[in-house]
């Protein structure tokens, strides 16, 4: 009996994927072998430890069963079966090695050798090709097949036979700025059209053509890759066994010979991926199989969009200078913190020691953050710290943390596997988090119901085999009112999990909230004239949640960003708890985080009110831990949060900042109250791989590391930790928690931490969710969610399953109150923001990649009729403006969004969509509203003055003077 | 901050608090300014409140007797 213990870090394709059942035992060349019921004789023989012959098969993807390379023999079976397509019996014979099978697969590698070429030695997937590994497996020692001299049928990889152009050949397909499609050496496997289907669930591909004509194809005839519906999200490219699908990385650098684990640094699913490199050379990323949030899956941007980390851009050396409206001065590290240090400690005893703060890094990791609201509270002693959180889910943090008693989604991204009705609310997982939504395409192409909450009609609403039951189209600020009108039919219509709420819920709260809820003015009836959402297509959705088995909620900022986002996010908890969707899997509360480290920037006392682990600094008892262990005294009362730095710093109060990793120029609203803040403050030192827009006001720059070149850990939405593991060294020459460090030290801190391990070590020990968390554990189990501590070893996939965190379930009252951002007259159109697959955020990384050519400016969304009466055309230049500024853009005509509803994203600063949105802000947590803001829009010729203006005044803010010899 | 901005944050605040059950509403709006305003804010907002209040709604004045002064700003 063969070993069957596979490490975690085993790479090895089985062939087919892993089934769950009761076990059956079969004898594979002499060796019995227990596999659960379902498994293929394919993996079985894997797990035995052989590898059967195979080219279409891929651990991926289900069996398809057509290159018969893997044909078997059974006892008591007729013919030769394909193993990847035969389920494993009990008692089953196999034999993998007879002179028959052996035989049969030397003619099929001969056919298939017969049309391919034989370029070996310099083709990319040298070394890395499965069919030249086939060709050795099954000892091909020659082909006797040779193309007809009089043409006809003859091969599909020379471009000119006989002196005449090859009708069969097709050139290679480039188009893609990351990988080439090169058909002359498609053995038309179907693996990288399944992987598309199944894997990403966007079916831009197919096979086109029959027989010996069959060819893969993106799109319709007239389509490349890059016109196609392709996204680019690699998993084509990942299956191919051949050089057919190739990384152009690869074909420039040749096949990497190292690999390194580590964790995406985009959105919040938090994929792993292996980081394959010659020497410190990245030559790709490629996603990790065992990784659990994305079980080997990825998009455009973790896979392909690194190529900032090595972008001409980035800057390499401290700079300083007195005021903005200098050039640069490049420094060394030492004269660059010691002037930092020396201005922030001189503006302490000027304007008093909370005039001074920092802005920890969602992008950084978990270590870093610790050290940065450290900084703030144990070296400048105050607690003005505040995180990029702040702007996208302070308000999860809050609404979880009344309802629920934890700031945390609930699930695991497995859950969704065991999902049976979903609400989408305000988030469009396609285009922000591309790996999650897939996960979930698949749940519901497999039979789950789609309930979709959203101005838009994103693509989850209808997209190739995908189709929502319920898209109710809100309109943007009417969150609160359409989540407590789903309540009043579940209660009014008694459909609401009795039993759960008895047992798990505080019982008076719930008849409070029940009759509440009931009240008539909540109905889908009363509301629909507000909301803009028919009352028979509300109460439908109401009815399928309650009913329809499993409910889970995914939501993201379209819910947080709004001045009742607080409100919206009990609304949710309370919806799942009427249902008793709450402690299970397949259910839940999962708020969708934006950036790689919201969930642990937040954990890691980020929050100008909490100490790490969401304790407030209030308490005694809890500053008291922290002050033994840093040997100082803690600020009881809560600190500025960004917006109030802001405020403060026009007021004249608040005078220094130590920004990491954000660039709140760009991505906070009201972009000209943010500049007067910054413009007011005396001391801004950006800590950031580029010159950011906010750098644009800074006096001190120190350059930032990329997540390639420093070791730390990420926490994703799941409150999965994940390592991050450093590839190369820092190219700055510090990881970004030594900067902190150094600048701590420079202002007399004495921190001696060598390694990011030794933080991880504090924060285990003042932090009870992170008691048991050490890197130790973390190499041995990949990963683990929080809490982890002595009553959860092994961490916790599922929160709140035998009783809610703060022990009853809190029901709570969502009255719905209108924002004060109103249309009218003047502003007649209302404008919600959102972010695109191709970019990230403020576009910093991504505009610094080949990710431009999918969307290299921001446009507006504008439904044809109100195009229509204004006079503008698909792409006129508009001039988009509220009460707060004005920009331009160009105009995009879709239907997706309804009449007097506008979009855009905001990647792009010369844009700057954030100079429209308004300093309206969620009533609990001054998260800014900014998927409200009253516009118009009009024909332009080109950029506002304000846009000129902000050109120049970057354009002279980032001259850099030569470093003096 | 402008005064109209803190009056209308506190507003919020109060506007969320007026719509829960029971009693107790205005310890509540204190006590949430208390945990997320920071010292030289709650000093505007007393400060505000001292010298007419103009604008606040009447359950923000009925918690300002609960806002804890800060000591120093």
């Amino acid at each position: 009996m063969k070993d069957l213990i596979i490490p975690r870090d085993n790479d090895r394709d089985m062939g087919t994927p892993a089934r769950e059942g009761a076990p059956v035992t079969l004898t594979i060349d002499g060796f019995d072998i227990t596999v659960p019921e379902g498994t293929s004789v394919m993996r079985a023989a894997a797990e035995a430890g052989f590898q059967i012959p195979k080219l279409c098969a891929t651990d991926s993807l289900e069996a398809f069963g057509s290159c018969r390379l893997c044909v078997v023999e059974i006892e008591g079976r007729r013919g030769t079966p394909a193993s990847c397509t035969t389920p494993v019996a009990p008692g089953m014979v196999v034999r993998t090695q007879s002179e028959k099978v052996k035989k049969i697969r030397k003619g099929v590698m001969e056919l298939y050798i017969s049309d391919h070429p034989l370029d070996c030695l310099t083709c990319a997937a040298n070394g890395d090709c499965e069919l030249q590994d086939m060709a050795g497996a099954t000892g091909l020692r020659d082909v006797r097949y040779q193309a007809p001299a009089d043409g006809g049928m003859s091969n599909h990889f020379e471009a000119r036979q006989n002196g005449e152009a090859n009708p069969q050949y097709v050139p290679k397909d480039d188009s893609n700025p990351y990988f080439t499609y090169d058909p002359s050496k498609c053995i038309v496997c179907n693996r990288c059209v399944r992987a598309c289907e199944e894997v990403q669930g966007t079916f831009a591909l197919t096979i086109a053509g029959r027989g010996f004509d069959s060819r893969v194809s993106a799109g319709t005839a007239a389509d490349d890759f890059l016109s196609s519906d392709c996204v680019s999200c690699g998993a084509c490219v990942q299956a191919c066994p051949t050089a057919t699908l190739q990384e152009k990385s690869v074909i420039e650098l040749g096949t990497p010979e190292r690999s390194v684990i580590t964790t995406c640094a985009y959105c919040g699913v938090g994929c792993s991926f292996k980081a394959e490199l010659n020497g410190d050379e990245l030559v790709r990323m490629v996603p990790y199989k065992h990784g659990k949030a994305n079980r080997g899956h990825s998009c455009v941007k973790g896979r392909f969009a690194y190529g900032y980390a090595k972008h001409k851009d980035r800057i390499l050396n401290p700079m300083i200078r007195d005021s903005i409206d200098e050039p640069w001065r490049e420094v060394s590290w030492e004269e660059a913190l010691g002037f930092a240090a020396s201005r922030m400690r001189g503006l302490q005893e000027k304007y008093g020691k909370k005039s001074i703060g920092v802005i920890t890094s969602s992008r950084c990791t978990n270590e870093e953050t610790f050290l940065v609201q450290k900084l703030a509270r144990g070296v400048f002693g105050n607690n003005n710290t505040d995180t990029c959180a702040r702007v996208c889910h302070s308000p999860t943090g809050y609404g979880l943390g009344q309802t629920f008693g934890t700031s945390a989604g609930t699930q695991d991204f497995d859950s969704v596997e065991h999902t049976d009705v979903v609400i989408v609310i305000g988030a469009n997982p396609t285009d922000g988090h591309p790996v999650f939504a897939s996960r979930l395409k698949k749940r519901l192409r497999d039979g789950a119901e789609l309930i979709v909450i959203d101005p838009r009609r994103t693509n989850l609403v209808k997209s190739p085999h995908i189709q929502a039951a319920h898209h109710l189209a809100l309109r943007p600020g009417t969150n609160v009112a359409v989540v407590t009108a789903l309540a009043h039919v579940i209660v009014t219509e008694g459909l609401m999990d009795e039993a759960f709420i008895r047992t798990r819920c505080d019982w008076e709260e719930f008849q409070v909230y029940a009759e509440f809820a009931s009240a008539p003015r909540h109905s889908p009836e009363a509301t629909e004239l507000l909301t803009g959402v028919p009352a028979a297509e509300l109460r439908a959705a109401a009815r399928l949640f309650a009913t329809g088995g499993n409910g889970a909620i995914y939501y993201g900022l379209g819910v947080t960003e709004h001045s009742q986002g607080s409100t919206t996010v009990m609304g949710i908890a309370n919806l799942a708890m009427l249902t008793g969707n709450i402690g299970r899997k397949g259910v839940g509360v999962n708020p969708l985080r934006g950036q790689n480290n919201v969930q642990g920037s937040c954990d890691m006392g980020s929050f100008p009110h909490e100490l790490p682990g969401y304790r407030h600094v209030k308490l005694p008892e809890v500053r008291a831990v922290f002050e033994q262990a840093w040997g100082v005294e803690i600020d009881p009362e809560p600190g500025l949060r960004i917006p109030n730095m802001l405020d403060a710093a026009v007021d004249g109060s608040f005078k220094g900042l130590y920004c990491q990793g954000e660039d709140i120029l760009q991505s906070d609203p009201d972009t000209k109250h943010v500049a007067a803040g910054l413009a007011a403050m005396e001391c801004v030192i950006v800590h950031d791989l580029f010159l950011n827009e906010t750098a644009n006001y800074a006096h001190v720059f120190l350059p930032g590391s990329t997540f390639l070149e420093k070791d730390g850990t990420f926490t994703n939405a799941e409150r999965r930790i994940n390592r991050v593991r450093r590839v190369m060294a820092p190219m700055n020459g510090y990881a970004d928690w030594e900067v902190t460090q150094l600048l701590a030290n420079a202002m007399g801190a004495g921190w001696t931490y060598t390694h990011p391990s030794q933080i991880m070590d504090e924060i285990a020990a003042t932090t009870p969710s992170f008691a048991g968390v050490d890197y130790t554990l973390l190499e041995e189990k990949g990963s683990v969610q929080w809490p982890c501590n002595e009553a959860h070893p092994g961490g916790t996939p599922l929160m709140h399953v035998d009783g809610f965190v703060r022990g009853k379930g809190r029901f709570i009252v969502t009255e719905y109150v209108a924002t004060d951002e109103k249309t009218g007259p003047r502003f007649p159109l209302l404008l919600t923001t959102g972010r695109i697959l191709s970019q990230y955020n403020v576009g910093a990384q991504t505009r610094r990649t080949g990710n431009v050519v999918w969307h290299d400016q921001d446009l507006l969304e504008i439904h044809p009729h109100d195009a229509e009466v204004r006079g503008v055309k698909q792409g006129d230049w508009i001039k988009l403006a509220s009460r707060s500024g004005e920009t331009t853009l160009r105009a995009e005509l879709t239907d997706r969004v309804s009449p007097g509803v506008v979009y855009t994203t905001f990647h792009h600063p010369d844009t700057q969509a954030n100079v429209i949105t308004t300093d309206f802000s969620d009533w609990a947590t001054n998260c800014p509203e900014y998927k409200v803001t009253a516009v118009q829009v009009s024909l332009s010729n080109g950029p506002t003055e304000w846009q000129e203006d902000y050109a120049s005044q970057a354009q002279r803010s980032r001259r850099i003077l030569p470093a003096a010899e | 901050m402008s005064p109209e901005k803190m009056v209308m944050m506190a507003n919020q605040i109060a506007t969320f608090f007026k719509t829960q059950p029971g009693s107790g509403q205005a310890e509540n709006v204190a006590a949430h300014i208390n945990d997320f305003w920071e010292p030289r804010m709650r000093s505007q907002l007393i400060g505000y409140a001292a010298t007419g209040a103009t604008g606040l709604d009447p359950l923000v004045q009925s918690a300002l007797s609960s806002v804890r002064a800060p000591a120093e700003v």
